[in-house]
């Protein structure tokens, strides 16, 4: 029954693993970075373009960051469970059981019965999405503040629910937006407007965060120079207002907002994932086969 | 001459994007009247907390959208915009 609590390498290994992609990405930051004096808002950093076909792939920050976060995720979901079993007192194999029951229990409660095995695509999508904003905190750029990533993620929700549409054929799919006929027009803009909508309420979330953070940052670097201008030398250029101001926008913009955005995709994932589908023709279609 | 016609476009250019955050009056009204029925909804059913949080959160996220529409265009008339305007011009002389 009880479990070994030593500390075992493998732990340590994976906890490695977990801090090396972040540190990794933090040194390139610190090294290809251009030299700038002042604040400046800027999109994503352009490392390397590859030729192809139609047109040069650019590998972004974005890009390299988010891939960082996929990887540190990994070894953190592995550094949780590794060893898992039952009658298990690990605390950490505890709060995976936790955080496990809670999804599957949302998916099911917002999804129903027949999508109860999506509940690891929206862990997935829940914790890129939270970590990615969560970047911030280092001082990286974040992945979900450049449309391209997001607009990637709500590409592949929308091709997921066309599949759920399709389930029961061609004929019913189209019949779906002529209901009623007039309305159709606006029911096909409707459909597309859909993953427009999920990526740009995420990217512009994050990236207008960022961007009045940097904005109130660069008025309180004036702000201070304006009343301590007078001190002597070193002291009177020295920002004093920006220590610590900036942190409180930074709890609300960086850490509940970006988190409440990775809460609201996930959600708006299952709601029309499960909503677009039509449950119960599926269901008459099954038992008419049979 | 071609400073005049570079002065006009930055200048046209930040006079869109502060016309079209006007757009963020609606949102702002929306939400609000979200909030002030779930704080009426809370103190009918004070058991009914957590349930009327998370509806009124995906609520307000989902009326921000429109006011996010005006600040992606807002934002692409600062930063994309005049560079590009500049460019046609440049191409056209």
């Amino acid at each position: 029954m009880i479990a070994s609590r030593k500390f075992k390498a493998i732990d340590a290994l994976y906890i490695l693993f977990m801090i090396i992609p972040i540190l990794a990405v933090i040194l390139l930051k610190i090294f290809t970075a251009p030299s700038s004096d002042g604040i400046s808002i800027t999109g994503a950093m352009i490392f390397f373009e590859i030729n192809m076909p139609f047109q040069k792939l650019f590998i972004t920050e974005a890009q390299l960051n988010s891939w960082a976060v996929m990887i540190s995720v990994t070894f953190l979901c592995l550094y949780m469970t590794h060893g898992i079993r039952a009658g298990t007192v690990l605390k950490r194999h505890h709060f995976a059981e936790i955080i496990a029951e809670k999804l599957q229990s949302m998916v099911a409660a917002n999804m129903g019965e027949y999508f109860s095995g999506f509940s690891p695509f929206i862990a997935a999508i829940l914790l890129l999405s939270a970590f990615s904003s969560l970047l911030t905190l280092v001082g990286l750029y974040p992945p979900t503040s450049d449309l391209n990533v997001v607009a990637g993620w709500a590409i592949l929700v929308f091709i997921l629910i066309t599949y759920y549409k399709f389930k029961c054929g061609p004929v019913v799919y189209v019949k779906s937006f002529a209901n009623p006929p007039l309305m159709a027009p606006l029911n096909i803009i409707s459909e597309v407007a859909t993953p427009v909508s999920m990526a740009f309420r995420h990217y512009g979330n994050v990236l207008s965060g960022s961007v009045i953070s940097v904005l109130v940052a660069f008025g309180l670097q004036s702000l201070s120079k304006m009343i301590f201008g007078f001190l002597p030398g070193f002291l009177g250029n020295f920002p004093f207002l920006q220590i610590g101001i900036p942190a409180v926008l930074s709890i609300y913009f960086d850490i509940f907002s970006g988190c409440l955005q990775a809460y609201i995709f996930a959600m708006l994932t299952m709601l029309y994932i499960s909503g677009g589908f039509p449950a119960e023709l599926y269901e008459k279609k099954i038992q008419g086969g049979n | 001459m071609l400073e005049i016609a570079i002065g006009i476009i930055l200048g046209c250019c930040a006079l869109g994007a502060g016309a079209a955050m006007i757009a963020g009056i609606g949102p702002g009204i929306g939400e609000g009247n979200a909030v002030a029925k779930a704080c009426e909804a809370i103190g009918r059913q004070p058991e009914s907390k957590g349930d009327v949080t998370t509806t009124m959160l995906m609520g307000c996220a989902i009326a921000e959208t429109t006011g996010l529409y005006a600040l992606v265009i807002a934002i692409l008339l600062i930063f994309v915009a005049p560079g590009l305007f500049v460019d046609i011009l440049i191409s056209t002389i």
